[in-house]
């Protein structure tokens, strides 16, 4: 076995029991990465020596007994997270070569519990996008292919395609990762892993490049649900730093993996159940409540009435938060600069060089809502039906424990194939925006294959900070599933 | 609603985006396909109900008014295209 294939758990085993070293998993890393990355392009940095030497210290941290929880496992770090004097791009031209003085929270908790990180990964520029195809550091590639494979490339889905492409190439053991409509979950499902949501507040945003702030959620993607449970674990915990950061205590979520389904209620909302969703989908929906039910749960048919309604509330949200957010990018205090013949002009013809063209879309129509004279029709007509939709699961979950859908419309497609229609690629994220819009976490799981071979994923939803009730729902498909295959494209392959 | 194409420019300049020849035209109708998408959301009744600005807590957190971090000119200005001193420069805006 190679040092890549290790999951989480099995190599901090390892790495108890002396059989690896950091410095070798980090090592073999970086030659996969050195050897993989020209063909994916899954990071846009890569810290070699500075891993190394972490790998170092961290061995020597463990012969001293001085051991943290992740203590030197080797990870990739979306490009949106700051990391203190490591550029930090968010896969825009307009950061130019920002180097944060500073480290996000999140990576100084991974940081804290000797986390190994192998460098910054692509992912859409400013986390707008579902097939990573937005990046201003080029397109990543999907590490799976059709089994007919008639050499087309596929996407590995978005925002976090870096994070899940490199994680299912096995570049690195896991990966942080940003969800704002589906940002985790839609490309796990599309490269056949594990990602989380969390709840919006269980990990700090502070030091994460912002999007949009009532939705921005950070969170972990591995290749089990137990690693996922393992890095949230580290990840979370409250932050003064960020106001909406949650105080709660953060519970054992690897624990949780363990618990099993029996007695709970599980909701299959008819509302998911789309006009023309391929078969496999629906068969895989099905083959996942059948799993649950063998295990002792009870599934129980539930509605979401307003369900159709939330992209559209997204995409009036997002933008609107996008395009406060963005105002940021002046060309002054950081980043590129284009001169203009006074300032305003200088103003406009940084933005203009500096975004690509889905953000300037989603700039414009941030604008535009917010402006006057449309705020009550759009924005705040928005603010209502988000609150309707949140008032949904509420109901639902006095019902239920948890909630079952498919993770994607669709399998992996692709790469340009629905670039022309903004609205069309907007659909990917059509069952992974809710939890956003309510805050609640939501997991993608994988569960199976569509008819070319390409992983599929299901989505599982719980109650506010009921982590625990995801991780014990996922770990069950993820047992039941027993899925075999891999990524074609992949380290030691 | 749809936008005409003096909106366009005008969100354009509030936005502080420069536009290229023919940009406003192909934003036009980009935007107008996303407007017209989410003009479904007209039909959802939403009388009597709160607007929802976040889903998380709901009371904001308070602290003491008192400085907790300062006095990192350099830090601050580590990454800026332009500087004078421990200042950001920017072109002349007062003659």
């Amino acid at each position: 076995m190679h040092p890549t294939d290790f999951t989480i758990r099995g190599a901090l085993e390892a790495l108890n029991e002396g059989i690896v070293t950091s410095e070798a998993l980090t090592q073999a890393h970086l030659e996969a990465i050195q050897v993989l990355n020209p063909r994916l392009n899954a990071f846009i940095t890569v810290t070699a020596e500075k891993a190394l030497e972490a790998a170092r210290a961290s061995d020597k941290r463990r012969a001293d007994g001085l051991a943290g929880k992740l203590e030197g496992i080797p990870l990739a770090i979306k490009d949106l997270f700051c990391t203190a004097g490591t550029r930090t791009t968010a896969a825009s031209r307009i950061l130019g070569e920002f180097t944060p003085p500073y480290e996000s929270t999140v990576t100084s908790n991974l940081l804290r519990d000797g986390a190994v990180f192998l460098g910054k990964v692509n992912l859409d520029e400013f986390a707008m996008g579902s097939s990573n195809a937005t990046s201003a550091f080029g397109e990543v590639e999907n590490p799976w292919q059709r089994s007919n494979d008639d050499g087309v490339r596929l996407v590995p889905g978005g925002s976090s395609g870096g994070s899940a492409a490199a994680v299912a190439a096995r570049l690195a053991l896991g990966a942080t990762a940003t969800d704002t409509g589906g940002s985790i979950r839609q490309p796990a499902a599309l490269c056949g892993i594990a990602g989380i949501k969390p709840t919006y507040g269980r990990c700090s945003r502070w030091g994460v490049v912002a999007f949009a702030s009532s939705l921005d959620t950070p969170g972990p993607v591995a290749r089990t649900v137990e690693d996922c449970a393992l890095l949230l674990e580290s990840m979370s915990g409250h932050d003064p730093k960020d106001s909406t950061s949650a105080n709660l205590p953060v519970p054992d979520f690897a624990a949780a993996c363990a618990r099993g389904v029996k007695g709970l209620r599980i909701g299959v909302p008819k509302e998911y159940r789309l006009e023309g969703m391929p078969d496999e989908i629906e068969a895989l929906w099905q083959q996942g409540l059948d799993w649950l039910r063998a295990e002792g749960a009870e599934i129980v048919d539930i509605s979401l009435p307003h369900t159709k309604y939330a992209l559209p509330t997204y995409y009036i949200v997002a933008p609107a938060e996008a395009s406060s957010n963005l105002a940021r990018y002046d060309g002054v205090r950081y980043g590129a600069r284009v001169d203009g013949e006074d300032l305003k002009d200088l103003y406009e013809r940084t933005r203009a060089a500096g975004f690509g063209a889905e953000v300037k879309r989603r700039i414009m129509i941030g604008t535009y809502v917010l402006s006057a004279g449309y705020y009550d029709a759009y924005y705040l007509k928005a603010q209502k039906v988000r609150a309707l939709i949140k008032r949904d699961f509420d109901f639902a979950f006095r019902d239920v424990d948890a909630i079952l859908t498919p993770a994607t419309p669709s399998a992996a497609f692709p790469a340009g194939e629905k670039q022309d229609d903004p609205v069309a690629m907007y659909l990917n994220d059509v069952f992974t925006v809710t939890a956003n819009l309510a805050g609640i976490p939501g997991m993608t799981v994988p569960a199976g294959y569509d008819r070319h071979g390409l992983p599929l994923g299901l989505q599982v939803l719980a109650r506010d900070f009921d982590e625990e009730t995801v991780f014990a729902v996922g770990t069950t498909i993820e047992k039941a599933a027993a899925l075999k295959a891999l990524p074609q494209v992949r380290a030691f392959a | 609603m749809s936008l005409d194409l003096q909106t366009v420019r005008r969100v354009a300049s509030l936005a502080r985006l420069h536009l290229e020849e023919g940009e406003d035209h192909r934003l036009q109708a980009e935007l107008n396909g996303i407007l017209g998408w989410i003009e479904q959301l007209q039909e959802v009744d939403t009388a009597d109900v709160e607007p929802l600005a976040g889903a998380g807590a709901a009371a904001m957190p308070m602290r003491d008014d008192v400085v907790t971090d300062g006095g990192q000119a350099a830090a601050v200005l580590a990454n800026a295209p332009d500087r004078a001193g421990e200042f950001f420069a920017v072109p002349k805006v007062v003659e």
